[in-house]
């Protein structure tokens, strides 16, 4: 087996391994906000119904979501989609999972403000969307961020079970090359891949840390 | 009249917390609420700032109603807009300063003044500098909360109060929060500003301080008024029982 030409396929499919995970995090993180301001509403049947699907996309594995989302629309309402859905599948069922831990991290974060913060912002006379984007969010975002950090790093390994619905990430094109070759050294290489594309995931994650010490 | 606050009643889960209280502010007027914990007085201070609903009487400032009672007999409050109007007429200063850490002590200062008030921000930073000044906090500016100690710290949320300029102050438990050593720094500018005329009620356990700066101190008790007047006659020769008995506690 050639060394360099292993090399390539993997760096493709880490391409859109690279991909998924951006774009996960590019959708779920306001996603999450969004799910987190249902799941915290005064209004009854919005809050029960996002804790209902925060407990769906929580209790039931995300190689499971995948399948659903990819499958759903031919086998529920016979839709006939174009080969390009599998990546589309791909991102929403990571993006909705993913935003279901994250509304519940961003509600832990919200939660833990003192509510001295309101009774201030209030006696100040902000509205309420003041209160909450001036004071409390950047408040909670340093909060967070151990605990997103955490599910940063969990993504990008769950990138691999995109492999699932056969999309060529990188798990999926080492596992291809694997068989073909009867070796476990490209597993072996992608776990290399994935070790140090986490280690730049969690320097990146604690130098925002880093950045938002500057208060208590 | 600043402030009228008329047959307030308030109570948590059937537990009765303002039973029926009226007070009156006048401008210029230092008024200091004493009383043991649980009487009623901070509840009082939070109705008064709409941190807590009433359940039925009238609250007025500057002769604009605020909160009534209902035909129904329950209280009624003014529309969100015209409520923010009557909220900018007063400033609230709090136990637990509750400075927002991610802003600077400047920033802390102009903010609410610049973004709420919607007044033109190099007016308000130069006001704020002032501000700051007088607390002489006047370094400080660029610091954060976590980098000062609690007076300085208190002394920065009175400062944020008075950026807003208004009519009336609140203080609730100003130094309760504070190591003995500082209370002395707090109590100092809340000094000055009653010698400048400010209107305030404050809420405090400070006897000395209360006699030496009010016009006039209510004592509360069991969320009723037991007595109020001059704060020679109430701290120094009470006419109830219930405070000369709450005075002695203290004195031990």
């Amino acid at each position: 087996m050639n060394f360099s030409s292993l090399f390539s396929q993997l760096m493709a499919g880490f391409g859109n391994t690279l991909l998924v995970f951006c774009l996960t995090l590019v959708f779920s993180l306001p996603l999450g906000l969004l799910v987190c301001f249902g799941r915290m509403s005064k209004f009854k049947p919005l809050r029960w119904l996002m804790q209902l699907l925060i407990s769906i996309l929580r209790g039931t594995p995300l190689m499971l979501q995948i399948i659903v989302v990819f499958f759903g629309p031919y086998y529920l309402f016979n839709m006939h989609l174009s080969g390009s859905y599998r990546v589309s599948a791909v991102l929403i069922s990571f993006s909705i999972n993913y935003a279901a831990y994250l509304a519940e991290i961003y509600r832990s974060g919200i939660q833990s403000i003192p509510k001295g913060q309101y009774e201030a912002a209030e006696a100040l006379g902000y509205s309420k969307s003041q209160t909450f984007f001036k004071i409390i969010l950047p408040q909670m975002i340093k909060r967070v961020v151990p605990p997103v950090t955490n599910e940063v790093i969990t993504l990008v390994k769950d990138t691999s079970l995109a492999f699932v619905i056969s999309y060529t990430e990188m798990f999926t094109t080492a596992k291809q090359i694997a068989a073909a070759e009867t070796t476990v050294v490209p597993l072996f290489v992608a776990g290399v891949f994935y070790y140090i594309f986490n280690a730049v995931v969690a320097w990146g994650m604690a130098r925002i840390e880093k950045g938002l010490a500057y208060y208590n | 009249m600043i402030l009228e606050m008329n047959n307030i009643k308030k109570s948590f889960a059937e537990l009765g917390v303002l039973k029926d209280i009226s007070i009156s502010v006048d401008k210029g007027e230092v008024v200091s609420i004493i009383g043991p914990s649980g009487s009623g007085k901070s509840t009082l201070l939070r109705c008064a700032t709409f941190l807590e609903t009433i359940d039925s009487g009238e609250i007025k400032y500057m002769e604009t109603s605020a909160a009534w009672t209902g035909e129904d007999g329950t209280a009624r409050y003014l529309p969100t807009a015209e409520l923010r109007r009557v909220k900018s007429w007063y400033g609230l200063v709090f136990q637990q300063f509750n400075l927002f850490p991610h802003y600077t002590v400047m920033k802390n200062v102009v903010d609410a003044p610049i973004n709420v008030q919607k007044r033109p921000k190099q007016e308000v930073i130069e006001e704020g500098k002032a501000l700051l000044d007088k607390m002489g906090l006047a370094d400080k500016a660029d610091a954060y909360p976590c980098q000062l100690s609690g007076g300085q710290q208190q002394r920065v949320a009175i400062a944020r109060a008075l950026a807003m300029n208004p009519e009336i102050l609140f203080f609730d438990e100003p130094t309760s929060a504070l190591d003995p050593e500082l209370t002395g720094e707090v109590l100092k500018v809340i000094r000055q500003l009653a010698d400048e005329k400010m209107t305030m009620v404050i809420v405090t356990h400070e006897m000395a301080f209360a006699r030496a700066v009010s016009d006039r101190v209510i004592f509360m008790d069991g969320g009723v008024i037991v007595e109020q007047g001059d704060p020679e006659q109430v701290l120094g020769a009470p006419a109830e029982e219930r405070t000369k008995q709450f005075l002695r506690n203290y004195q031990r």
